[in-house]
C-alpha cells in the first residue's frame, strides 16, 4: 500500500496529542461514505482493491488515534521514537515497585470478602494512574522532549496490561 | 475527446440505464430472491407464483432438480436429495458427526478436507449443491427482470465464519453470480424495515425458521451496524410445534401402531392447523383414519400450552444473547421478526412481552432478509448513487496464528471495524530454522484446537540465523465481505510467501474451475462463451468507469501526456474486447488497469480531499 499521509493528516487532524473526538468522528464518518468498498462494488475490480485499502487504512488510523496509548506511541514513532519493540531502558524503580504492588492488590482480588468492591477500587486507581501518565505524556510531548515521553509510554504500557489483567480476573470472577 | 463506444452490436448504450442486481436469502429451510422493481422491493416467485424455493437438490441421470419438485421426493430418494445444505457449508469431514443422525447421506471417504456427497450425479460438495440452489434462483431472476443480472448480495447467519462466508462466495461464483457484497441476515432484515435510517439503539433480530432459531442483538450507530452478540438452537424451530401438536393428536386418537406415512399424516395436519390459527381462535381438524373419520377440535389457548415450553427455550436465548452483548433489556429499541415461524401469535405475543416493546412485523418475515439484501443490492449496483445509507460490518470472531504450545496469538479482534488490515511480527526458535509454518485460526478460545483452523501454509527459504533473530511479518487483510487474506514475510531477506485464505474446508480455485466445466454439457465451447462473455463485462466495466473518471477529473489530475497514454491503452482493450480471445483480454484489463492505477489513486486522495472540505480545514496545522 502506498498511502504517504499519516494518520493525522488522512483524517485532516492538527498531530497533536490532543484529540478533537468530535472532528474524529465526523471526519471518520465522511471518509468512510467517500471511501467504502461498497461505494465501489460496481465499478473495476482494481477500483475497489484500492478502496479496500484506503479503508482498511482509515480504520487502522482510527483505532489508532482513539486509543491514548496507540495515539501517544504513534506521534513518538513520526518523531523517529520506536516504542513498539521491547526495550532495555531501565524504568524509575520507585514506579516498578508501585506495579508490583498493584499487581500482587490483582492478584488477591479474588480472595477479598468483597470481590466486587476490589474490582471497582482498581480500576479506580488504573483510572487516575492513566489520566496522570497521560497528560505528563501531553507535556513532555509538547516540550518536544521525545526521549522522556517515550519513557512515560513505557509507563502507560505498564498500566494497560494491569488493566487488561484486571478485566480477564473479572470475567473470570463472574464465569 | 473521442468517446468510447460500448456497446452490444444492435444494441444501443444507456449509460445510465439502470443495473439489475438482486438479494438473495439463501436459507437453510427456503431460499429467496428479491429485486428493487420502480421503487418496490418484493421477493420474485417462479412460474408457479411460488415466492419460497424449498433449499432441496435432487441428483438424477439428467438435470438437477431444485426446489419443491426436489423436496416432494426427498423420502423417496433420500440419498441423492440433498436438504438444509447449509448445515454443510465450511464444514469438515469430522464435524458431520457433530451433525448427529441428521445426515443421512453417503459421505465420500475424505482426508479431513471437505466432505463430498456421494449421489448418482457423481460426488457433490456443499458447495455445488448451494450453486445449485443459487442458479436456479438466478434464472427465475433473469427471467423475471429480463436481462443479465450485474450481481448480486447473498445473505449469511451473522455467526458464519471466514470458512462458511468463503463457500458461499464460491458458491456464488460457480453459479455465476457476481457477489457485491455477503450481508449479515439479522442486519439484512434490520435494513428491510428502514431502521438504517434510525439515529442509534439496539436492534433484536428474532429469527425462527422451521428448524433453527437464531437471536441476535445489533448495535446500530449512524449508519453502522454493529453485532454484538448472536445466540440460538440450531436444532429448534416450527417444524417442533408441529410435532407437539402431533403428539398430541396421537394421545387424543389414541393411535399405537404409527407407521412413517401416518406420522407425516399428523404431522401435516398439526403444521396446518398452527397456520390456521394464526388467524383464527380455534380450528376443527378431520382425520380419515382406517377405524373411520374423526376431528378434534384445537383453540389457540390450547395450541399455546403445548408449544409454551418452545417459546421460552428461545427467549432464554435472547436472554444469554443479551447478557453476551452486554446490554440491558431496556436497552433494547426496535425488535424485528424474521422467520415463517414467528406468524404464530403466541410467539409475537411472548417475544412482545418480553422485550416490552410490539415487535415490527409489517414485512413477511419469510421475506424480510431477502428484501434488505435487495434493498442493499440496488444500492452496491449504484443505481443510488445519492444514497447516504452505508452498512459497516465488524468481524464476527477474531483472527489469530498458532503460536508455541498450540496457543492462540490473536491478530485481530472480534468487533474490529471490516475492511482492516493488521500485521504481526514473529521470530524463529530454532538456529538456522528455514522454515516457518503459518496456521491461521479463528475464534476467541486460548487453544488452538477450541478454534477454527482457517488455513496453514509454510514460508519457506528462510536465510539461516539465530534462534530469534529472524524476523516474519504475518499481515492479515480481511475486506468488506469478511474475507480474509494473509501473507507473510522474512524482513531482512524479503522472502515472501502469500495465500488468499483457503479455507481448509474449501475448494482449491482449480477445484472451482474444474466444477465450472463440469456443469456444462458441451464444456469446452460453453466454457469458453462463458469465459469470454466474463472478461468482456470485466473490460466494460474498467473502460466505462475510467472514461467516467476522465470525464469528471482528467483536467486537473492528468497531464496531456498521461491522458493520451491513457486512451491510447483504453483503445488497445477496446480492440481486445471486441475480439474473441479471452485470455488476451484478460491480460488487457490487468495492463489497463495497471496502467490507470495512479489515476485511481489520485482521485482517492482528491476525493479524501473533497470529503475534508468544509470542515474547519484552517484547525489543521502543519508540521511544528
Amino acid at each position: 500500500m502506498d498511502i504517504k499521509q499519516n494518520y493525522f493528516e488522512f483524517l485532516g487532524l492538527p498531530k497533536s496529542y490532543q484529540l478533537d473526538k468530535q472532528a474524529l468522528s465526523e471526519r471518520t464518518r465522511e471518509l468512510q461514505k467517500t471511501l467504502h468498498p461498497d461505494k465501489f462494488a460496481h465499478l473495476a475490480d482494481h477500483e475497489r482493491r484500492l478502496s479496500v485499502q484506503y479503508t482498511a487504512y482509515l480504520n487502522e488510523a482510527v483505532a489508532t488515534l482513539k486509543s491514548p496509548l496507540n495515539r501517544a506511541q504513534y506521534l513518538l514513532s513520526l518523531r523517529g521514537e520506536d516504542t513498539y519493540s521491547e526495550s532495555s531502558v531501565q524504568l524509575d524503580p520507585m514506579f516498578l515497585m508501585q506495579q508490583m504492588e498493584l499487581r500482587e492488590a490483582v492478584e488477591d482480588m479474588t480472595d477479598a470478602d468483597d470481590p466486587d468492591t476490589a474490582v471497582e477500587e482498581m480500576y479506580a486507581e488504573v483510572t487516575e494512574q492513566k489520566q496522570k501518565f497521560q497528560s505528563e505524556f501531553q507535556t513532555l510531548y509538547d516540550q518536544a522532549d521525545y526521549p522522556a515521553a517515550a519513557m512515560t509510554v513505557r509507563k502507560m504500557q505498564f498500566i494497560d496490561k494491569l488493566e487488561r489483567d484486571i478485566e480477564a480476573l473479572e470475567d473470570k470472577l463472574y464465569d | 475527446m473521442a468517446l468510447l463506444q460500448i456497446a452490444e452490436p444492435g444494441q444501443t448504450p444507456e449509460p445510465h440505464q439502470r443495473k439489475l442486481a438482486v438479494g438473495i436469502d439463501l436459507g437453510t429451510t427456503n431460499s429467496l430472491v428479491a429485486a428493487v422493481r420502480n421503487g418496490e422491493t418484493a421477493t420474485l416467485p417462479d412460474h408457479d407464483g411460488q415466492h419460497l424455493l424449498p433449499s432441496v437438490v435432487r441428483y438424477t441421470d439428467a438435470e438437477p432438480e431444485v426446489g419443491a419438485g426436489a423436496l416432494a421426493q426427498a423420502a423417496k430418494d433420500p440419498f441423492n436429495t440433498i436438504v438444509s445444505v447449509k448445515r454443510l457449508m465450511g464444514r469438515g469431514a469430522e464435524d458431520l458427526k457433530a451433525l448427529g443422525g441428521q445426515a443421512v447421506y453417503r459421505f465420500a471417504p475424505a482426508d479431513g478436507g471437505m466432505p463430498y456427497i456421494e449421489t448418482v450425479a457423481g460426488r457433490k460438495s456443499p458447495v455445488q449443491v448451494s450453486a445449485d440452489i443459487l442458479s436456479s434462483l438466478k434464472v427465475r431472476a433473469e427471467d423475471t427482470l429480463a436481462g443479465e443480472l450485474e450481481g448480486a448480495v447473498i445473505t449469511v447467519p451473522a455467526y458464519f465464519d471466514d470458512a462458511q462466508r468463503q463457500a458461499t462466495k464460491d458458491a456464488a461464483q460457480i453459479a455465476g453470480i457476481k457477489v457485491l457484497r455477503l450481508l449479515n441476515e439479522p442486519t439484512a432484515a434490520a435494513v428491510a424495515y428502514g431502521l438504517d435510517e434510525g439515529a442509534e439503539g439496539v436492534i433484536a433480530v428474532y429469527d425462527l425458521g422451521g428448524g433453527t432459531f437464531d437471536i441476535s442483538i445489533l448495535r446500530l450507530n449512524k449508519g453502522v451496524f454493529e453485532v454484538l452478540s448472536t445466540g440460538g438452537d440450531s436444532a429448534l424451530g416450527g417444524d417442533d410445534f408441529d410435532l407437539a401438536l402431533a403428539e398430541w393428536f396421537k394421545d387424543q386418537l389414541q393411535l399405537t401402531d404409527i407407521d412413517a406415512r401416518l406420522s407425516r399424516e399428523l404431522t401435516g395436519r398439526a403444521r396446518w392447523a398452527k397456520e390456521q390459527l394464526s388467524t383464527q381462535a380455534s380450528v376443527e381438524v378431520g382425520f380419515d383414519l382406517s377405524g373411520g373419520g374423526s376431528s378434534l377440535t384445537v383453540t389457540r389457548e390450547l395450541f399455546d400450552s403445548l408449544v409454551d415450553n418452545l417459546i421460552k427455550k428461545t427467549l432464554s436465548a435472547c436472554r444469554r444473547a443479551l447478557k453476551d452483548a452486554q446490554v440491558e433489556l431496556d436497552e433494547v429499541s426496535e425488535v424485528v421478526l424474521v422467520g415463517g415461524s414467528t406468524r404464530v401469535l403466541a410467539v409475537r405475543e411472548r417475544v412482545e412481552a418480553y422485550f416490552k416493546r410490539a415487535p415490527h412485523v409489517n414485512i413477511d418475515p419469510d421475506r424480510v432478509v431477502a428484501i434488505g439484501a435487495a434493498v442493499q443490492a440496488d444500492l452496491l449496483a449504484g443505481n443510488k448513487p445519492d444514497s447516504e445509507m452505508l452498512l459497516l460490518d465488524v468481524l464476527p470472531l477474531s483472527l489469530g496464528l498458532e503460536t508455541m504450545g498450540g496457543l492462540t496469538e490473536k491478530v485481530i479482534h472480534r468487533n474490529t471495524p471490516i475492511p482492516v488490515a493488521k500485521a504481526q511480527d514473529f521470530t524463529t526458535y530454532q538456529d538456522g530454522q528455514n522454515g516457518m509454518v503459518i496456521h491461521v485460526v479463528q475464534g476467541e478460545r486460548e487453544l488452538v484446537d477450541d478454534c477454527r483452523s482457517l488455513a496453514r501454509f509454510t514460508l519457506r527459504g528462510i536465510p539461516p540465523m539465530a534462534a530469534g533473530a529472524a524476523k516474519i511479518r504475518v499481515s492479515f487483510q480481511v475486506d468488506a465481505d469478511g474475507l480474509l487474506s494473509v501473507s507473510a514475510k522474512e524482513l531482512s531477506s524479503g522472502v515472501v510467501s502469500e495465500i488468499q485464505v483457503k479455507p481448509s474446508y474449501g475448494l482449491a480455485d482449480n477445484e472451482i474451475a474444474d466444477m465450472l466445466k463440469a456443469s456444462y454439457s458441451n464444456a469446452e465451447e460453453d466454457m469458453h462463451a462463458r469465459s469470454l462473455r466474463e472478461q468482456q463485462v470485466e473490460a466494460d466495466r474498467i473502460l466505462i468507469s475510467l472514461e467516467q473518471a476522465i470525464e469528471a477529473d482528467g483536467d486537473v489530475l492528468l497531464s496531456a501526456e498521461e491522458l493520451q497514454h491513457l486512451q491510447e491503452q483504453m483503445a488497445l482493450l477496446l480492440q481486445l474486447r471486441n475480439g474473441t480471445n479471452y485470455k488476451l483480454i484478460e491480460k488487457g484489463v490487468k495492463e489497463l488497469a495497471k496502467a490507470s492505477d495512479f489515476f485511481a489513486a489520485r482521485r482517492m486522495d482528491l476525493s479524501i480531499k473533497e470529503a475534508l472540505k468544509g470542515q474547519s480545514v484552517d484547525d489543521i496545522e502543519g508540521d511544528v
